[in-house]
């Protein structure tokens, strides 16, 4: 165990990628579940992996793969004739099975699999920050214009869903942060940090806003601590980092109502 | 908003329904100011009526005109989304431009309350609030008095009686106070 480790300048890029990944994640899962398409989370990171690998069969860089893969598994998904969970659990078997396929016939794919499965972070570089920046950025943008939208379909749905350009460009934007993500925190971390503190922030958050804030602490909060404890364990992030965010998740306070007490439900 | 007395909307003949007409040759003609009220027994298309004029793929033969740029509102029959969203009263208003000056004081005071922490009546006069206070022309409300108490009755009444000036309202309910209150213009559906 050395703690040093964690204040190590080899790791500050890694770190800084992670962060960025930890404080987006959240949000992007906060508007999927508004959509009832948590789901999606899940199975767009297997398409995207199953890209991903063939992209490294192909000699594409990693983070172009990713990017790449995640867009077409965006597209698939817009493509839906009835989006459901149902045929987001087919996008995941389909993404797990093409996986695997890839990994098991081709060398380069496999040593691309340990990053995607077991979320090897600390050896990203710059074209991951910068990725992650961009989807970030991209997906700000994005949401500043389609969050009243988005919002007003699900509670009024009779006003009309938002366009067709928002929805598409929301569905990319999904669809190239988790493949970005996939590559640096691996699947399973991307999927814990876009479920879990949306999932938990729609339980406990008295309003939107607080939602919000609330899904960024505990993604935030969850990733220094994996990160920390992956590094000092010697440890793949990937579990540290599911491990950290359920526990935060749990952890997190309930909101209590106006009166101090318990809030009454329906 | 437009002038009190203005044409917003006029439908002639209208087919409404699915895959087959659920009411057929309807004439309607909305006017800012004024509420029409749509009666008739249940399944006799009213709700669709009130869909068709914003969904094409609804209307089935006649002709429809709307006013340019008309903007219109609709407030669904069945509350819908609220449950297990973080969202609070004031952040409903915000989505849809409507104002909280106006809104009925027991009311005023849950306006930070999350939506599915508020009982029947209040979450169902805040949708309506969110609609009716917002900046549309015309107003479509199906069985606003839903889950009302007294209370929200008459206040629903007290609107309905003097609706803002500009916008249309048209109005499908089984109540007959809220008849009587906006009794400007009636048609009836027959079964």
């Amino acid at each position: 165990m050395n703690i040093d480790l964690i204040f190590d300048p080899l790791f500050r890029l890694p770190f800084l990628t992670g962060l960025l990944l930890a404080v987006w994640l959240p949000v992007l899962g906060l508007y999927l579940r508004l959509r009832g398409e948590w789901l999606a989370v899940l199975g767009m990171a297997q398409l995207a992996s199953a890209g991903a690998l063939g992209g490294a069969v192909l000699g594409l860089p990693a983070v172009v793969g990713g990017a790449g893969a995640g867009l077409l598994a965006a597209l698939a998904k817009w493509g839906l004739k009835r989006p459901s969970d149902s045929a987001y659990a087919a996008m995941l078997l389909l993404g797990w099975a093409a996986a695997v396929a890839v990994m098991s016939n081709h060398p380069l794919a496999e040593q691309a699999a340990g990053a995607v499965f077991d979320g090897q972070l600390y050896f990203t570089g710059g074209g991951h920050l910068a990725a992650s920046a961009a989807v970030l950025g991209i997906g700000v943008l994005v949401l500043v214009r389609a969050h009243r939208a988005m919002l007003r379909a699900r509670v009024h749905p009779a006003l009309g869903p938002p366009g067709a350009a928002t929805r598409l460009a929301f569905d990319l934007v999904a669809g190239a942060s988790v493949g970005v993500a996939i590559l640096s925190l691996g699947v399973m971390a991307s999927f814990a940090l876009a479920f879990v503190p949306a999932w938990r922030a729609f339980a406990t958050a008295p309003s939107w806003r607080s939602a919000l804030w609330r899904a960024m602490a505990m993604g935030l909060t969850a990733y220094v601590v994996g990160f920390a404890l992956a590094l000092v364990l010697d440890q793949p992030f990937g579990p540290a980092g599911v491990a950290a965010v359920l526990a935060v998740a749990a952890l997190a306070p309930p909101w209590r109502g106006l009166r101090g007490g318990a809030s009454r439900r329906r | 908003m437009m002038p009190t007395g203005t044409v917003l909307l006029r439908a002639q003949g209208l087919s409404v329904g699915y895959d087959r007409p659920l009411l057929q040759g309807l004439d309607l003609q909305l006017v800012a100011g004024r509420v029409t009220t749509l009666l008739g027994p249940n399944g006799a298309g009213k709700s669709t009526v009130l869909r068709a004029l914003t969904e094409p793929r609804l209307r089935l033969a006649g002709q429809l005109w709307q006013a340019p740029g008309l903007r219109l509102g609709h407030l669904a029959q069945a509350a819908e989304g609220q449950a297990e969203l973080p969202l609070c009263g004031r952040e409903l208003l915000a989505l849809t431009g409507a104002s909280a000056d106006g809104l009925p004081p027991w009311l005023a005071d849950c306006l930070d309350a999350r939506l599915d922490r508020l009982s029947g009546g209040q979450l169902q006069y805040l949708r309506f609030w969110s609609i009716a206070a917002a900046p549309f022309d015309v107003l479509c409300l199906d069985e606003p008095g839903n889950n009302l108490d007294a209370r929200g009755l008459a206040a629903l009444r007290a609107w309905l009686h003097t609706p803002p000036a500009g916008q249309a309202v048209v109005l499908v309910t089984h109540d007959d106070s809220l008849v009587d209150a906006a009794r400007q213009s009636v048609i009836r559906i027959p079964s």
